[in-house]
């Protein structure tokens, strides 16, 4: 392995590992105070001991999350000093932006979390609102930077050199707010599908279900409307990288060739070496109708582009094909929930809902690691597309395989914990049934 | 003194500014990691009771405390990319391990606190978080040590001509940067046992902690020695910058003198006093290494000048640190109050 490719593994598992704490950070905060909110509206105790229950999980995944961001945050300068160096003065605003947000988030989710017993209940909920909004502007925060990395604006180069930069033109670059916008979705359905998911599990084994179907409604009422909205965003999203990205949309779609009325391919393989995308079931002209809406408009192929340009490309187009079919079952799911919800029927009554409720749990998740996956690895070979390449950002330092294994390990066997940890929380919610008296 | 001064623009303020979080950071920071030292020593009959109250004092806030070194990383490498760069590549195995020490501190107590069904699981991810807790401040000590030698700077000139020991290693495994690493785990673990001894309401606990601050105290006096004796033999940038400058003398016995009265106070039992002058204390040698090291970010070739980010950078987050701290200030005094509630009842 060399020791760009361990950088890169690295960094890849660094963030595939805080990106889900990161979703559960922004959207659990908005479904505890919900929780709350309807329990001091209605009286319901549920509702208080489930933001109660959920505040416990929380407190732990925030933890991880916390500590896992700051990894981040120094191994931009360990794994890619040049890059920082070269970008530090456009990027450093908005994550000192985002640090304030983060601290903001942390202060009043110690309050929170700690708080109940200190504070007017009225305070209590508004450092809950807090903690939300200050979450969201991380996400916000740390997506310009990305998105700056995928569509960089503001800066002046000359001889590979930046001469002069505006950090606010960086900020707002043209993927800013269609990337801000398909992560904050992501992380609202992924995390409430999700719990959505874990308290169906424990409807179908019979647990103390006036608790569970409050937590369920709480959690569907975060998770489905994000879910739902998800596809309208991610044809924002699709619509700019065609525009501004278009090695990567041609390697995400798997187009080798340019064309009019191009095809939409479903599944396949792509063949770099034989330049064409095998056992694709392909719709006439779907692809030129997605990126641009029109019948006939003509998509650029990979073999337009220098082939030292070209991303890798199965993986991306496998990673984004996964994305998407996992992103089509959450909203499906997610509109029979809202079907049954408008017909005003129990949700916990519906068996096979449940069942699916259970099955789309994982795939928020999972598309959101691919979907990470599609942007990263489709920006390849650039770290900054056009300006910089990853080649040229990694640090000289040799043997990098060794701080990708002592990383991997860490995070391996905290994934691990994590887990059991939250598993033995949800037990708990059997062994003492809250709203059996509902 | 007026040579700082007539020397200040705004990435001097910069380099005030990240200070002055990197000192935070440390009387906040630094003392819950002082508190996992003492959950380390933790003995004698009111060995549980002394793990509860670390773990009662830290609970709430080691979060958003943690956040200050956040801010530190953040800053930096918006103000000064090229040291940062440096900084990141020579230091990568120190600052890769600190890591390391950072995520199992965090995340083995929340386990213990939230995560653990058995007395068993209890005390060994308290062992984690203990361990977790001593390591990381040696580490971070090192690393400091290690940059105010001007080592960092000068193997970052020998990239690609030198060996991987040269470059990567000998730079902080080091006699004095590990000195500077042993003095900063006995600063943190002082601040942590002054902080209990002040904030428990049980006599008993509150003379164990006495007698450990006291402890710490010597622990500092002698690493504070060691790493003054080692600095003549190896840390020539800062020797000189202690030795030569107008304010290194006022500083000096400024900083003996807070050391005499936090251990003063401690004998005489006045909590709120040894607190005050122990944080004096620590602030005093850290503001001492930075203006020792000025006007260097690291030595001996990067400067705060020739590192600096362009003017426009340095001028928005100026504005976004103002608005930042309009917000935070509050929003940090809340968080104190909420929390301290219980000791002033």
């Amino acid at each position: 392995m060399t020791d760009l490719l361990a950088a890169r593994s690295q960094m890849a598992i660094s963030l595939g590992f805080h990106i889900v704490f990161a979703e559960i950070g922004i959207a659990m905060p908005l479904m505890m105070v919900l929780a709350e909110w309807r329990g001091r509206r209605t009286g319901e105790r549920e509702y208080l001991e489930l933001a109660r229950r959920w505040a416990k999980g929380v407190a732990i995944l925030f933890a991880v999350g916390a500590v896992s961001g700051t990894v981040l945050s120094f191994e931009l300068g360990l794994l890619w000093p040049s890059f920082m160096k070269f970008a530090g003065p456009i990027v450093g605003v908005p994550f000192s932006l985002e640090g304030f947000a983060f601290f903001t988030e942390a202060i009043f989710l110690g309050v929170y979390l700690y708080g109940w017993e200190r504070i007017s209940p009225r305070a209590h909920l508004l450092a809950g609102v807090v903690v939300l909004s200050s979450g969201a502007a991380s996400a916000v925060f740390v997506l310009m930077v990305n998105a700056w990395m995928n569509t960089p604006t503001g800066v002046t180069m000359s001889g590979g050199r930046i001469v002069a930069v505006d950090p606010v033109a960086g900020m707002l670059s043209p993927a800013a707010f269609p990337q801000a916008l398909h992560m904050l979705l992501a992380a609202y359905a992924s995390t409430g599908l999700a719990v959505a998911g874990v308290h169906a599990w424990m409807l179908r084994r019979g647990a103390a279900r006036g608790f569970h179907r409050r937590a369920l409604i709480v959690a569907l009422w975060v998770g489905a409307p994000a879910a739902l909205l998800q596809p309208l965003s991610g044809d924002i999203s699709a619509r700019l990288v065609a525009q501004t990205q278009p090695v990567k949309l041609a390697a995400l779609e798997g187009q080798f060739h340019t064309e009019r009325g191009a095809p939409l391919r479903l599944g396949g393989w792509p063949d770099e070496q034989a330049a064409t995308t095998r056992y694709a079931l392909q719709i006439p002209h779907g692809l030129s109708i997605l990126a641009y809406h029109r019948w006939n408009a003509e998509v650029q192929g990979l073999t337009a582009f220098p082939r030292a340009d070209w991303p890798p490309v199965a993986p991306v187009h496998a990673s984004f094909q996964l994305m998407v079919a996992l992103g089509t079952a959450m909203a499906l799911v997610a509109l029979w929930a809202a079907w049954v919800g408008w017909r005003r029927r129990e949700i916990a009554d519906q068996p096979w809902l449940l069942r699916a409720l259970i099955v789309v749990a994982p795939f928020g998740f999972i598309a959101t690691e691919v979907g990470w996956a599609v942007t990263e690895v489709g920006r390849q070979p650039w770290v900054v597309q056009g300006l910089m390449r990853t080649a040229d950002a990694v640090t000289p330092m040799p043997g990098l395989i060794v701080p990708l294994t002592v990383f991997t390990l860490l995070y391996v066997v905290l994934g691990a914990v994590v887990v059991a940890v939250i598993a033995g929380l949800v037990r708990d919610t059997d062994a003492a049934p809250y709203g059996a008296d509902a | 003194m007026t040579g700082v001064f007539a020397r200040i623009g705004l990435p001097e303020l910069f380099a005030a500014i990240i200070v002055v979080a990197l000192n935070v950071y440390v009387l906040t920071g630094g003392a819950d990691f002082g508190g996992g030292v003492w959950d380390l020593l933790a003995s004698g009959p009111r060995r549980d009771r002394q793990r509860d109250l670390v773990a009662h004092a830290i609970g709430p806030i080691w979060e958003a405390n943690h956040v200050w070194l956040v801010l530190v990383v953040v800053l930096t490498f918006t103000a000064f990319p090229a040291a940062f760069a440096a900084l990141g590549t020579v230091l990568h195995i120190p600052l890769a391990l600190m890591l390391v020490g950072i995520v199992m501190r965090g995340s083995a107590f929340v386990f213990r606190s939230y995560g653990s069904r058995t007395w068993e699981q209890r005390r060994n991810w308290g062992r984690v978080f203990a361990v977790a807790s001593t390591l990381t401040p040696l580490l971070l000590g090192v690393v400091i040590g290690a940059v105010s030698t001007g080592a960092v700077g000068s193997a970052q000139t020998r990239i690609g001509a030198a060996g991987f020991r040269s470059v990567y290693v000998a730079p902080w495994w080091a006699p004095f940067p590990i000195a500077v690493g042993v003095l900063a785990l006995a600063l943190f673990a002082m601040l942590a046992a002054v902080y209990l001894a002040y904030e428990t309401r049980d006599d008993a606990l509150r003379e164990d902690f006495r007698r450990r601050a006291l402890a710490a105290a010597a622990a500092v006096f002698a690493a504070a020695f060691g790493a003054l004796a080692m600095a003549h033999l190896e840390a020539p940038i800062v020797r000189a910058g202690l030795e030569n400058s107008a304010w290194a003398l006022p500083f000096q016995v400024a900083t003996g003198a807070a050391a005499l009265a936090a251990i003063g106070a401690l004998w005489r039992r006045r909590y709120a006093w040894a607190r005050l002058a122990a944080a004096a204390q620590v602030s005093l040698i850290l503001w001492g290494w930075a203006f020792a090291q000025f006007p260097y970010v690291v030595p001996p070739n990067l400067t705060i000048e020739n590192t600096a980010a362009p003017r426009i950078t340095l001028e928005l987050v100026a504005w976004a640190l103002a608005a930042g701290a309009a917000l935070l200030i509050p929003s940090l005094v809340y968080l104190r109050r909420t929390f301290a509630a219980r000791r002033t009842r």
